[in-house]
């Protein structure tokens, strides 16, 4: 009971807390809100569809960039675990690529693809894949070699390793590395949202924007904190799950 | 049922031959001589037990009998047959357990049987809880594996081990890392299930009191390079007791020489 209530009295102080500052009228109401002008945005936009539509166009993206990222950067990785050739060669491109902020993506997205879905789902996946494909890299040589040996002793070879052995055994490193590949994706579109106008979609990023041209603090501070609840619903619906189960099964602390 | 009773008759163990077995490893300081010229052969059903110092080639040999390397030159025979791949004739049984976290007790067992061909589902199960049974876990069959304690894992390592019916078995400091009594439990629990499954076993330890308990001979190794220096047969009628006088005694004729070869080798006995 005491762990629901003190985040309610939290969160309740925190916004009374809000709405007092911006009634002592220290600053000016165009840049900090009040609560209420917020919670009315959020009412008006929620009810004409905006928000409701731009937040399916935004996660449409996001998922269809993330599972094709996923696609290549986790057989990638462990490609890259497996043959010293793909190392030596991949593995110096990935991690390399890792280092670029995805924003920079950006620029080239647009010269390629126009001011298209293509630009940036393009993004998307270039923010997911390197860093998935490093997680499963690192996940598989990190594997104790005494699992192999034990399954070669007991007939285990070839295919039946890796789909029996090698996989789960990288399971708790390749979920780290998708939930690392998720934050990188979801980064990476909220920078070319932000920066790129799409006329066949209007994203959270796209409303963050013109929340700003038009001076509208009240639907930009609206914005972002839907773009936090995503975030956090994000990781409870997608990632915690597994992660009880590996606390669970591994006995690994959480 | 029938199925099921094919799979647990007891298998006769088997004769191990080592033939003029050498290893050399590349390291980064220079070749080191793992295994030199080794031969030796183990009755079946007998329990050889070898002793030596760190990088004496004693683990190496065990791999090699296991299938898991290759000798540079040399073979190992059982029953006459050359041996080029593990095998579920030989089964292993690690210092850490080498159980899979992400199966419960149940499930590693079953790792080992569905790798079996000729047995349904029903019949699997059966196997696996006749082996539990057999190291005393028969109510653990659905735990976890991080639940257990350091002994449990090595009971289950070693049902595991046993499930595929193999003729060998071989074992690689499995102890090692155990408390005192938990390791003495389990010396009664190896001669015990020794008796009603006799398997040819091979003991790798640097205990030599653990050696002298279990094994039928105890052979000591010697390093740099890898070799056997010294062979001592352990006449003593089973089941032994850890604590026994006898056990004792043939332990300190093994230490004696083992501090015997370190002193003329300059080197200290640190174990």
């Amino acid at each position: 009971m005491r762990r629901v209530l003190s985040p309610i009295f939290f969160f309740g102080a925190l916004v009374v807390a809000w709405e007092a500052l911006v009634r002592a009228g220290i600053w000016s109401p165009v840049m900090i809100p009040s609560p209420l002008s917020v919670g009315e945005y959020f009412w008006r936009a929620g009810m004409d569809g905006t928000l409701g539509g731009a937040m399916l166009v935004t996660l449409r993206r996001l998922l269809l960039g993330y599972f094709i990222g996923l696609l290549i950067g986790l057989p990638l990785g462990f490609m890259t675990a497996r043959f010293r050739i793909c190392k030596d060669t991949l593995g110096v491109v990935a991690l390399g690529l890792q280092t670029l902020p995805s924003i920079c993506w950006v620029p080239l997205a647009l010269l390629w693809f126009g001011q298209t879905e293509v630009a940036t789902l393009f993004v998307v996946i270039m923010g997911t894949v390197w860093s998935a494909l490093i997680a499963t890299d690192h996940g598989v040589r990190t594997i104790s070699p005494i699992y192999v040996r034990a399954a070669m002793t007991m007939g285990s070879r070839r295919l039946h390793t890796w789909v029996k052995v090698i996989l789960p055994a990288s399971l708790p490193f390749i979920v780290s590395g998708m939930k690392q590949g998720w934050a990188f994706a979801w980064r990476s579109l909220m920078a070319a949202e932000i920066y790129v106008t799409i006329l066949t979609g209007f994203g959270l990023g796209q409303l963050l924007h013109y929340g700003r041209e038009l001076h509208a603090m009240d639907q930009v501070i609206a914005v972002m904190l839907i773009i936090i609840l995503i975030g956090l619903l994000a990781d409870k619906i997608l990632f915690s799950p597994w992660e009880r189960f590996l606390h669970r099964r591994w006995g690994t602390t959480e | 049922m029938t199925a099921v009773h094919e799979e647990l008759r007891n298998v006769p163990p088997v004769k191990l031959v080592v033939q003029n077995v050498s290893k050399t490893f590349a390291t980064r300081h220079g070749p080191v001589h793992a295994l030199d010229d080794i031969s030796l052969s183990v009755r079946e059903g007998e329990c050889v037990c070898m002793v030596g110092p760190s990088g004496c080639g004693k683990s190496t040999l065990l791999n090699i009998i296991a299938g898991l390397e290759t000798p540079d030159s040399g073979a190992v025979l059982a029953d006459g047959k050359p041996i080029s791949a593990p095998g579920r004739d030989r089964m292993v049984l690690f210092q850490e357990s080498a159980l899979f976290p992400w199966l419960d007790v149940m499930g590693n067992l079953m790792f080992a049987l569905k790798l079996k061909p000729n047995l349904n589902k029903q019949a699997r199960r059966e196997v696996a809880l006749y082996y539990l049974g057999l190291v005393g876990l028969g109510k653990f069959a659905h735990s976890h594996i991080h639940e257990l304690s350091g002994g449990m894992k090595q009971r289950v390592a070693l049902a595991r081990a046993m499930a595929p019916n193999p003729r060998v078995l071989l074992m690689d400091e499995p102890f090692a890392a155990l408390d005192a009594i938990t390791r003495e439990q389990l010396y009664d629990d190896i001669q015990r299930i020794q008796e009603e499954r006799p398997k040819t076993i091979i003991f790798v330890t640097h205990n030599v009191r653990e050696a002298a308990c279990l094994g039928d001979r105890v052979l000591l190794f010697a390093p740099r390079p890898g070799r056997i220096e010294g062979e001592f047969p352990v006449p003593l009628s089973r089941p032994r007791d850890f604590g026994s006088l006898d056990v004792a005694r043939h332990a300190s004729e093994v230490m004696h020489a083992l501090k015997h070869h370190l002193q003329s080798e300059g080197m200290e006995a640190t174990e």
